[in-house]
């Protein structure tokens, strides 16, 4: 069986790069752009997903595993924050029945 | 780092404390459990210990910084007065426990070896606040208040770990020393020409963006009035205070041990930040009607000042981030404690009044609370004989001390901005001591009576006798 590392190297680093930055911008742009609350969550999440697929590559390409240590860490630490999020939406959505963003504006921006 | 064990078993032991059915036990409990670990922390005094697999590095300075956050951490447990008695809608065992938990996380951000730590740190510190912010259930402004510090969190978040992983692909190390190694080696050829050079450099900077959000530097401040303001006041105190020192503490950690070596690369941008922090967190202070509000915008001007120092870089310059946050900490705890009571005592319908005219006429029934919320006010504008002002004293002379003319220009912009604090920081004062007002006398308990004379005796000591501390940093 081949080793997964060799698998990731064999695609050159650059469009690794390229790809986790063009996804990071993806992210950025939808959390500046949209006003549903999960959607914007969920851009958050492909700009996290963009630093792990950066992190696998780099790692594999070094041959260093403490890269992917790392994504591990972020995924774990990920989930922590979907249970914080999600419960934080409901308990918006409990009171106005909206999870749209524009309607928050009780406090000035 | 035994601190950070201890915490986390207490954090749990508080969460099973809360079966006891009794409130009264878990403030002392609280206490008791943040000065064993402050207990815990000094042991390490004097020696520089890697641990967890160089995870994590004590010495003196990051010492220093975590028992500057114990005592902040104790201050506010102080004045939290379990909670209140509504038995249904709160729950102090948990937030005791998670106020336990999110100081875990700020003690990691100061003694962060590796940027797994730091990463982890803030992650902790921050799913923690996001919980608090929004513990006011029932409060659509709490409600409000959490989702922005949660939604700007993680995005902030988010741009921290690609720098991350940035900086990891140029460097291929976590831990900060190494990092700083192959930045120093990377200088050494031409840094264009090296093909990891741009990767670092972006890393870089999305690394300090991420940083700058966490301490509310502008142009990554405009989540702070709003968090601050929606949240209950007494998580606004811990989260102006300890989120605070950490987030500088991370800041300048990472730069002065990694990133030295390419202080052009940050220096300058940094400059900028500075002053328009500075700027921006003064000048809309004035126009605010909210106390609160303006303490939010008041905590923003003080990372500017606070950043001053980080960019100076002079040999002076731990003991004076040391010093300006405990000062600050000192006096931001004893405005909240003033404004939580002034606050309750004058709610209209169920809801706190927390506007200046709150305060009006506060000298004549409560001279005690009015003289506490002069000496903070005095010490965050920094006149003298308050500890405040030693500290931005320090911080000045730090500024005037680098042989750069950039910093005697940011010194001018920083001593001119704390003039025009000193325009908002008299407003509470006038408000008390010359406005009329119909206000009551308040009843403290005597913990609450007892921190309020804590912290202005310190913010007084510090202020005629600094070198009590200043020798210790």
């Amino acid at each position: 069986m081949q080793q997964i590392p060799d698998v990731i190297r064999q695609i050159p680093l650059n469009n690794y790069v390229w790809f986790s930055t063009a996804l990071f911008c993806i992210g950025i742009i939808g959390v500046l752009t949209r006003r549903n609350a999960i959607i914007i969550f969920m851009s958050v999440e492909l700009m996290l997903n963009a630093a792990n697929l950066l992190l696998a590559a780099f790692s594999s390409y070094k041959s260093d595993p403490t890269g992917q240590v790392f994504v591990f860490f972020i995924m774990a630490v990920a989930a922590a924050e979907v249970a914080v999020g999600l419960a934080i939406i409901v308990m918006i959505y409990r009171n106005i029945q909206s999870i749209d963003v524009g309607i928050l504006n009780k406090l000035k921006w | 780092m035994n601190a950070i064990i201890a915490l986390s078993l207490f954090g749990i032991t508080n969460l099973f404390l809360g079966f006891l059915n009794n409130r009264k036990i878990l403030l002392p409990a609280t206490l008791l459990f943040v000065l064993i670990a402050f207990g815990l922390n000094l042991a390490d005094w004097n020696h520089e210990y890697y641990w967890f697999h160089n995870m994590l590095k004590t010495n003196n300075l990051s010492i220093n910084f975590t028992s500057i956050i114990l005592v902040a951490t104790a201050l506010v447990v102080a004045i939290s007065r379990g909670f209140g008695n509504d038995e249904e809608h709160t729950h102090p065992a948990e937030y005791y426990g998670i106020l336990l938990f999110s100081v875990v996380g700020a003690i990691m951000m100061v003694t962060f070896q590796s940027l797994f730590m730091l990463f982890v740190g803030i992650e902790i510190l921050s799913v923690a606040m996001y919980v608090l912010t929004g513990s006011d259930k029932r409060n659509l402004r709490s409600n409000e208040a959490a989702l922005k510090y949660f939604l700007m969190g993680s995005f902030a978040t988010g741009i921290m770990l690609f720098g991350i992983a940035l900086v990891y692909g140029a460097t291929g190390s976590f831990d900060i020393n190494g990092i700083g190694n192959m930045v120093n080696q990377a200088k050494l050829q031409d840094i264009m020409l090296n093909p990891y050079g741009p990767i670092l450099y972006g890393g870089i900077i999305l690394i300090f963006v991420g940083l700058l959000f966490k301490i509310s530097a502008a142009p990554f401040h405009f989540w702070t009035p709003d968090v601050y303001d929606g949240a209950p006041s007494i998580f606004t105190a811990f989260m102006s205070t300890v989120v605070k020192t950490a987030g500088v503490a991370a800041t300048y950690r990472l730069l002065s041990i990694s990133f030295p070596a390419v202080y052009g690369l940050w220096g300058n941008p940094l400059v900028y930040i500075t002053c328009l922090t500075l700027f921006i967190g003064n000048i809309t202070a004035v126009y605010q009607q909210s106390f609160k509000r303006m303490l939010a915008y008041s905590s923003i001007s003080h990372a500017g000042y606070l950043l001053i120092t980080v960019l100076a870089k002079t040999p002076t310059t731990n003991s004076s981030i040391l010093f300006y946050s405990l000062a600050y900490s000192i006096a931001t705890i004893s405005a909240f404690a003033v404004l939580m009571v002034v606050s309750e005592a004058q709610s209209k319908s169920g809801k706190p009044d927390e506007s200046f005219t709150a305060l009006n006429g506060l000298a004549t029934n409560n001279p005690f609370l009015a003289f506490v919320l002069t000496v903070s006010m005095l010490s965050l504008a920094g006149i003298p004989l308050t500890a405040g002002f030693f500290g931005k004293f320090f911080i000045f002379a730090d500024a005037f001390s680098n042989v750069s003319s950039l910093f005697k220009t940011i010194a001018v912009v920083a001593i001119l901005m704390s003039t025009v604090g000193i325009y908002y920081y008299f407003k509470p004062i006038i408000a008390a001591y010359l406005k009329k007002g119909d206000l009551e006398k308040i009843e403290l308990s005597p913990i609450y009576k007892l921190t309020l004379i804590i912290t202005t005796a310190l913010t007084i000591l510090l202020g005629i006798a600094p070198d009590l501390v200043k020798n210790i940093f």
